[in-house]
């Protein structure tokens, strides 16, 4: 445990890292060494997170904090994956936590596609460049959000965070499907344009 | 297989979110096991669930990490292998089409509903048209789906063929005509069983004679 821990830190980088390349780093430590202490650090980091997530899509507290558990569970057992993902691990780690919930929460489990299985052949993990790359694009997907309009940016939340369909968020909102839609995709064409000019 | 026709960004970004009703989603990874251009453009939505993920407020956990100290040699060999279907529609159809058991539904058109999962709401089901056949004009619900399987069909929105998905708006109608040699095999899913009934019927009544 001890040897873990120091090459834990051995390994670690000698300049202040954001926080999201330390995450990869946790993760892959996981991924090759199988370190317990860095899973319990990205548990610590995520945890909350996807609690809260769970929560938001509708789980009771208690529902929320196992299907935590089950999410970082899943992080452990699969960690070999991320090492040949390009995504970041926040990516990858809320990928999860979303298929755990269509699973768990709706009982809708086997029609669900899992796009992060697919294309895993993308392998040798990003390059230092693709990393900056990386980073910069999560910056601007989230300055794009932050700056939507408040229809546009109804709707996003609606779909990603509560969890609910087209027909749904019409619903809910008293608004015609067709008004749902297109309010989704002028707010995705904005995060698509800023992303595609990092390029 | 040269895909022409694909999904609609909402329906994406629906797909993205895990929100789609079990129906629309089986239309949808059937599509995108196939095309690597809407599998591209759903990594880029996914950036918009990890920025709102990332900004959600921590939620403190009461318990501890799960004890993984004695799992060190876990693995997985569970993955997921590439195929053409998705695992579970290829286990509906068991990998052929023509030992789905149709039913007739009109002269020239057969059906069969697929199950989903107990409580989910939708309706999923195969359509058969035979070569050559000419649907009356009819438009689609609210939110529908349709993935060719195999053959093709022409309307006014150009000629849709296997792999190709028609996420057309809920105001969109058509008079579609099945490929004169090969007809059509479509998977076609609704979010509400009433008004895709509905559908079937509208389309089915003239050629019945009703």
């Amino acid at each position: 445990m001890v040897q873990v821990l120091e090459s834990a830190r051995a390994s670690r980088h000698p300049y202040p890292v954001k926080i999201p390349r330390a995450m990869s780093d946790l993760l892959q430590k996981v991924a090759q060494s199988r370190d317990v202490e860095a899973f319990r650090k990205l548990f610590e980091l995520y945890g909350p997170r996807v609690k809260s997530y769970m929560m938001r899509q509708g789980a009771d507290a208690t529902t929320a904090e196992d299907l935590a558990q089950e999410t970082l569970l899943t992080v452990w057992r699969k960690a070999q994956l991320y090492s040949d993902e390009k995504g970041s691990a926040t990516t990858w780690i809320f990928t999860i936590a979303r298929n755990l919930r269509i699973d768990r929460l709706r009982r809708e489990v086997s029609w669900q596609p899992l796009p992060e299985d697919r294309d895993e052949e993308a392998s040798d993990g990003p390059s230092p460049e693709e990393e900056v790359t990386e980073r910069e694009r999560r910056d601007k997907v989230r300055a794009v959000l932050a700056t939507l309009p408040p229809d546009q940016s109804e709707v996003v939340t609606l779909s990603y965070v509560e969890g609910l369909s087209h027909s749904e968020i019409a619903e809910r909102l008293g608004l015609p499907l067709g008004t749902v839609k297109s309010r989704m995709r002028l707010a995705y064409q904005k995060v698509k344009e800023a992303v595609e000019d990092i390029r | 297989m040269k895909i022409t026709h694909h999904l609609d960004d909402a329906t994406l970004m629906s797909c993205a979110a895990g929100s789609q009703p079990e129906a629309l989603a089986a239309v949808v990874s059937s599509h995108l096991a196939v095309c690597p251009r809407c599998r591209a453009e759903l990594k880029q939505h996914a950036l918009i669930g990890e920025a709102l993920f990332e900004g959600l407020r921590p939620e403190p956990v009461t318990r501890d990490a799960p004890v993984v100290a004695f799992r060190a040699g876990e693995a997985t060999a569970d993955e997921t292998e590439a195929c053409e279907m998705p695992a579970a529609l290829h286990a509906a159809l068991n990998g052929r089409f023509d030992e789905v058991p149709w039913r007739r539904a009109a002269p020239g058109v057969w059906h069969y509903p697929i199950p989903l999962s107990s409580g989910a709401k939708g309706d999923l089901r195969l359509l058969k048209v035979a070569p050559g056949t000419k649907l009356p004009e009819h438009g689609h619900g609210g939110s529908e789906l349709t993935l060719i399987l195999d053959g093709s069909y022409s309307d006014e929105y150009g000629t849709f063929r296997r792999g190709d998905v028609a996420d057309l708006g809920d105001d969109a109608e058509h008079r579609p005509i099945a490929d004169p040699v090969h007809g059509c095999i479509c998977l076609a899913a609704s979010d509400e069983k009433p008004r895709f009934t509905g559908m079937i019927a509208r389309l089915l009544q003239p050629l019945a004679g009703l």
